[in-house]
């Protein structure tokens, strides 16, 4: 995998950068140049250090090791300010924008026009706001708070921001993940304009045909390490998706196959005012049901409110054929529902807590006689089931921040799995974990379904859900628009329906 | 997809560059309430040895009775702010509870009825504030200083500038005697029976771990179906009523039911309780160091009036423990981190030097 | 490889009427504020005729300057997302010293700036303490409120001051003005005038709304956050400090205990006035329109006849008031938000 590169110096690059947090090496000795009017794609699968390597190169982040170059010379960016001074604009993958300011001010905080005095110039922040957002084609009012604004609009905003800087080096992590077609159209015309006038580009996209269509160098990551870098000219998506993944497709979802019994989880006509809208489906004893659709569909909502965190306005959700309340999460766990939730940090572990304490969270009733506690039961409990999903620690007192992203996600499984539950629905199970582990997940979850289990399966990988998935939900816009079954499952057929273009509309 | 960097509420995780040493924050922690006992052990030999008048009974009677209302309503709080909430009221509430009582003494009532109506009326303060903070999400901060100043007020509505002082002999009895011809107080008993439930329900119950939970990452516990709002709701009750009880001991310990009773009493109990490494955002703490930290401090007191340390140095004493109490932690961990790094930047240099190889 | 793409986003035209009505709701805020200020006042007057005479209304503004002062000062904090508890204690202690020096003979203006540079400096400290040490603000300046008050108690023990200790022209100053209007209500509203023109249109003042809106996001930005947290700590220490002289000219009688529990009037006044505890919002004329309150209702109270034992709890019960209507209208903005945006959503499609 050599690469002609040119003679030219980069304007930005990474030298054998490496950078870890406590036992997660996020980063191995990963090089990375970027080109003067040049588009470069950073590909990778979720967890592969992409985000790391884009804080590295905006500042947030110091390498451990390595050093970052500006225009061939070594500089150390001491904050995101010193980036931004050098000229490196970022759009990070979650909007980062002050909810309370106006949109003209979330632009051009820290850098505002001034008039004499050193005041603000109110009147040119709107007014340069405007422009940017008639060059970008946008219609969003800049006095306008940013609370309250879609992530598509927040978003844009946040494309806005960076093109304000008329940045030497644009750095996009994920731009087009929330935007329509028209949208990302008229983004790629402005970087395009931007990459002739000589910026460098390093853009992240999940979509390939995206990095196909703008972009002309690729470097692909896999868990935090470097494995190539390489004109995109002459490569194919199944090139550049063996190079993510590293491996065999078939040894990434061992689906088995399985007996497909009654029903164990009922949903009907389930709407949240707002969020999702009659959203009727089944999921039986054995099966591995998938749940996809794009960003912002209402998935994790659905799953949310099945599992009680979030209320429901109308509808019914039965388990085993008993009704669960609206927002009650601890009926539903009594009737045997688990749920693996999406935001693994914030959602599914207590990061400060023991692993032995996380996994026992769902279990006090296994682990307390007489309303006290026993020790003993606690900690068999959860070393039994460390075991039983090969977790690898130390000791079960270790903070379970300090393990590998990987391995909390199996003290996650572990922990909803220790509940005996006849249905689990889990959420993006694989985000930001290694390719190994990933295997192991997709081997559990196949083997927990032919033990009879009903799964329910949310997920933005798309060969996941067809890999893995013995029926798919595809959702759109706050309902459920296909059903389809593993036969009749492709990434066309699946794509159609999540966009609007499916089945029933068609 | 979200490296890891930070945990929830921004706290770092763990420093520790090895993979498997102890956590870092468990053994600051540990160290922490061990050593705050350690300073609380020292003080008291050093006091018994080296200042007139310390050791002999009257004193000591003294100064755990002084330190009393706040040990008491120190129990709850840890609790509380172990869930990641706090009380700033309970001064309040006591006040009022006194005031309620001397009023309702005055009006005639019994005071064998009085005292059931003012536990009552602190389970109704409590659920105030619970209430407010978990029905309607507002912050615990917000609320209980507005009911601060609310119950505060209520009392001076109920008794004005009176203050009632005659109650029954038994009651007053109880509230300044001792056990025989020891230096325990009488009151000191109901406490010891109340930090022993409190060290179990926080240490040993599913209570206590669904309490640490909360305080640590809220969202998280809500996910594992514990039911967040009614946990807090029951420490915020709990808060009230054993602050609604003290208001009775205080009243009764000085023999005056006063509005102004308590006043100022939370910023000792919360100063004792961070003291004692609580960590005041939460899911952090033990009781025995809270309890250490709230007798620290009162025995400093009676120790600097003994040597005839003024009242207002006592006050900056107070102030400049709270800080270092808040601030000692953090630098330490901080320390921790700058050498994890330096030790990270002393293995770097092969891979470095593999890199440009 | 994977499928991330997106609902259609919200119709243009849409989003301008949002602005309008968040617009709205925000400056309602402030509004209703002043609404119930003068209906409350115009009610008194037509119960009592002499509450808006002359004297009255010079009253009602001397009264209220001393904390619509530490107000301003303390809703620059509470904008950046902190707090300052120690503002009470600062203020009793700057008016003491200010109080020792005009004794001895000292000139009035620079007693002023004594006090006023007394009070940056415990600005710093506490601005350092929570910029560098990363410890909740609220527990810090708890902290402090204990430290100064002790050095305020050892460092005058029971000396007192009082007003024939003072030079009588200072004393003046702080009694008389024009007509109706105090010379310390002008130069209350002066500071006010100049702090909001600054938090409006500076750079640096921008920057505290950033940092208290999204701390986070500020860093992105490259807000610097532990300059911009000292400077909002030294505004407000200095204003405590410019708010001890005043008390001092105003009153005359200084003791160790002055400025006690000051510390929860104006946090409530703030919060009253529409400068949220979670940061990024709220105005320093919101704040000083909240403190106006409070001291109108402490004045109030007594021309209608009403015991003033009655002015804690409506204090307490007012800031309770406040911040749970401030939550109940977040919470409908949101669900109209929420609601509008799917009904967008679903026009589309439909369509």
């Amino acid at each position: 995998m050599t690469d002609p590169e040119p003679e030219r110096t980069p304007v930005l690059a990474l030298e054998g950068v490496s950078k870890s947090f406590g036992a997660v090496r996020a980063l191995r000795d990963v090089s990375l140049r970027l080109y003067a009017g040049e588009a470069h794609a950073l590909a990778g699968e979720n967890g592969a250090g992409k985000s790391t390597l884009i804080k590295a190169l905006a500042g947030v982040h110091r390498p451990d090791s390595g050093t970052v170059l500006l225009d061939g010379a070594p500089v150390v960016f001491h904050g995101p300010a010193d980036a931004r001074d050098a000229g490196v604009a970022v759009i990070y993958q979650e909007p980062t924008l002050f909810p309370d300011l106006s949109i003209a001010e979330n632009i051009f905080v820290g850098r505002q026009p001034r008039r004499s005095f050193g005041r603000v110039d109110h009147k040119s922040v709107r007014q340069a706001t405007a422009d940017l957002f008639r060059r970008l084609g946008v219609d969003l009012d800049p006095d306008q708070p940013a609370r309250g604004l879609s992530i598509a609009d927040q978003q844009l905003v946040e494309i806005a921001k960076a093109l304000s800087f008329d940045a030497r080096v644009l750095i996009m992590d994920e731009p087009t993940a929330a935007l329509t077609g028209s949208e990302v159209a008229r983004l790629f015309g402005v970087v395009r304009a931007l990459r002739e006038s000589g910026a460098a580009v390093l853009f992240i996209s999940h979509r390939l045909e995206e990095v196909f269509q703008l972009c002309q160098r690729v470097t692909t990551l896999r868990d935090g390490a470097w494995i190539a870098s390489e004109p995109v000219e002459g490569l194919t998506e199944d090139d550049l998706v063996r190079r993510m993944v590293g491996r065999d497709l078939d040894e990434l979802y061992p689906k088995q196959d399985a007996k497909v019994g009654e029903v164990a989880l009922s949903v009907r006509r389930l709407t949240r005012e707002g969020v999702f809208t009659d959203v009727s489906f089944d999921v039986r004893r054995g099966e591995i049901v998938g749940l996809a659709g794009l960003v912002g569909a209402g998935r994790s909502e659905v799953a949310r409110a099945v599992f009680g965190v979030d209320r429901w306005d109308a509808g019914e959700v039965e388990v085993d054929g008993r009704p669960l309340k609206s927002g009650a999460p601890s009926l539903a766990m009594s009737a045997g529902l688990a749920l693996v939730p999406e935001d693994r940090r914030e959602q599914g572990l207590v990061m400060e807590m023991s692993i032995e304490r996380n996994i026992n969270l769902t279990g006090f009733g296994a682990t307390s006689r007489a309303g006290l506690m026993n020790r003993g039961a606690e900690r068999s409990r959860a070393v039994d089931w460390a075991l039983r999903l090969q977790v690898k620690y130390a000791r079960l007192a270790d903070v379970v921040g300090t393990l590998s992203g990987g391995n909390q996600q199996k003290v996650v499984l572990a922990k909803w799995l220790a509940t005996d539950p006849r249905v689990l629905i889990v959420d993006e199970p694989t985000r930001g974990i290694d390719v190994g582990t990933k295997a192991e997940v997709h081997r559990l979850l196949s083997q927990l379904a032919a033990d009879g289990l009903a799964v329910l399966m949310i997920s933005s990988d798309l060969p996941e859900i067809l890999g893995m998935a013995d029926r798919v939900l595809v959702m759109h816009e706050g309902r459920l628009a296909a059903d389809i079954p593993r036969a009749e499952a492709t990434e066309e057929s699946v794509m159609a329906a999540a966009t609007g273009r499916g089945r029933n509309a068609a | 997809m979200p490296e890891p960097t930070k945990s929830p509420q921004g706290k770092a995780t763990s420093g520790t560059s090895g993979g498997f040493a102890v956590p870092a924050w468990a053994r600051d922690s540990l160290r922490w309430d061990t050593v705050v006992g350690a300073l609380l052990v020292v003080l008291l030999i050093c006091s018994f040895s080296m200042v007139d008048n310390f050791g002999n009974a009257l004193n000591l009677s003294f100064l755990i009775g002084n330190t009393l209302p706040i040990a008491l309503i120190a129990l709850p709080m840890t609790m509380l702010v172990i869930s990641g909430e706090i009380d700033l009221s309970v001064g309040s509430t006591a006040g009022l509870s006194g005031a309620v009582m001397g009023k309702l003494w005055n009006e005639g009532m019994s005071i064998e009825t009085i005292i059931p109506l003012c536990v009552l009326l602190g389970v109704v303060c409590g659920l105030v504030n619970g209430l407010l903070v978990t029905r309607l999400g507002l912050p615990s901060l917000a609320v209980t200083i507005g009911t601060l100043a609310a119950y505060r007020g209520i009392a001076q509505i109920v008794l004005g500038s009176n203050s009632v002082t005659d109650f029954p002999q038994q009651y007053l009895d109880f509230g300044s005697g001792r056990i025989g011809g020891t230096f325990i107080p009488q009151a000191a008993v109901p406490w010891a029976v109340l930090l022993v439930i409190a060290v179990i329900v926080l240490h040993a119950t599913p209570v206590g771990r669904s309490l640490f939970a909360v305080g640590a990452s809220q969202e998280a516990a809500r996910f594992a179906g514990i039911r967040v709002k009614r946990l807090k709701l029951s420490m915020f009750v709990a808060t009230g009523t054993v602050s609604a009880l003290t208001g009775v001991f205080w009243a009764l310990h000085y023999a005056s039911a006063r509005y102004d009773n308590a006043t100022g009493l939370e910023l000792s109990v919360i100063a004792g309780v961070l003291l004692g490494g609580i960590d005041f955002d939460g899911g952090k703490g033990t009781l025995g160091g809270a309890v250490a930290g709230v007798f620290l401090l009162g025995a400093l007191q009676n120790v600097m009036s003994l040597v005839n340390v003024s009242a207002q140095s006592q006050i900056l004493i107070t102030g400049v423990l709270l800080v270092i109490s808040v601030l000692a932690p953090r630098v330490a961990r901080q320390v921790g981190r700058a050498r994890a790094r330096r030790k990270a930047a002393d293995a770097a240099p092969p891979a470095a030097a593999l890199a440009t190889g | 490889m994977t499928m991330t793409a997106k609902p259609a986003s919200a119709a243009p035209p849409e989003a301008a009427s949002t602005s309008g009505f968040l617009d709205r709701v925000l400056k309602v805020r402030e509004l209703a504020i002043l609404v119930v200020l003068v209906l409350m006042l115009l009610a008194t007057q037509l119960d009592n005729h002499a509450f808006l005479s002359e004297q009255g209304i010079k009253d009602l503004l001397l009264n209220a300057t001393i904390l619509v002062l530490v107000a301003v000062g303390q809703a620059t904090v509470v904008i950046t997302r902190n707090v300052d508890l120690s503002v009470g204690s600062t203020m009793g202690i700057t008016a003491f010293a200010a109080g020792e020096f005009l004794r001895g003979g000292g000139n009035p203006l620079v007693g002023v700036l004594i006090a006023i540079a007394l009070g940056i400096g415990f600005g710093v400290v506490n601005g350092l303490l929570v910029s560098l040490g990363q410890v909740p603000a609220l527990v810090v300046t708890l902290g402090t409120l204990y430290i100064i008050r002790g050095l305020d108690s050892i460092w005058f023990g029971s000396k007192q001051i009082t007003a024939a200790d003072l030079p009588s022209g200072f004393a003046d100053f702080g009694h008389n003005g024009f007509g109706a209007v105090p010379y310390l209500a002008l130069l209350t509203a002066v500071v006010l005038i100049v702090a909001a023109y600054y938090l409006r249109s500076y750079r640096s003042g921008r920057d505290l709304y950033a940092l208290g809106s999204s701390p986070e996001a500020a860093r992105l930005a490259g807000v610097p956050v532990r300059k911009r947290i000292l400077t909002a700590y030294i505004v407000c220490g200095a204003l405590a400090g410019l708010a001890g002289a005043l008390y001092l000219a105003r009153f005359g009688n200084v003791d160790s205990g002055t400025g006690n529990g000051y510390e929860l009037t104006v946090v409530s006044a703030v919060v009253v006035g529409g400068v949220a505890f979670t940061g990024g919002s709220g105005s320093v004329y919101g704040a000083a329109l909240g403190a106006l309150l409070l001291t109108s209702i402490n004045s109030v109270l007594p021309s209608i006849g009403v015991s003033s034992v009655w002015v804690q709890a409506i204090d307490g019960i007012l800031l309770l008031l406040a911040i749970a209507v401030d939550r109940v209208v977040a919470l409908r903005v949101a669900a109209v938000l929420r609601k509008r945006a799917a009904q967008t959503r679903s026009a589309i499609h439909h369509a």
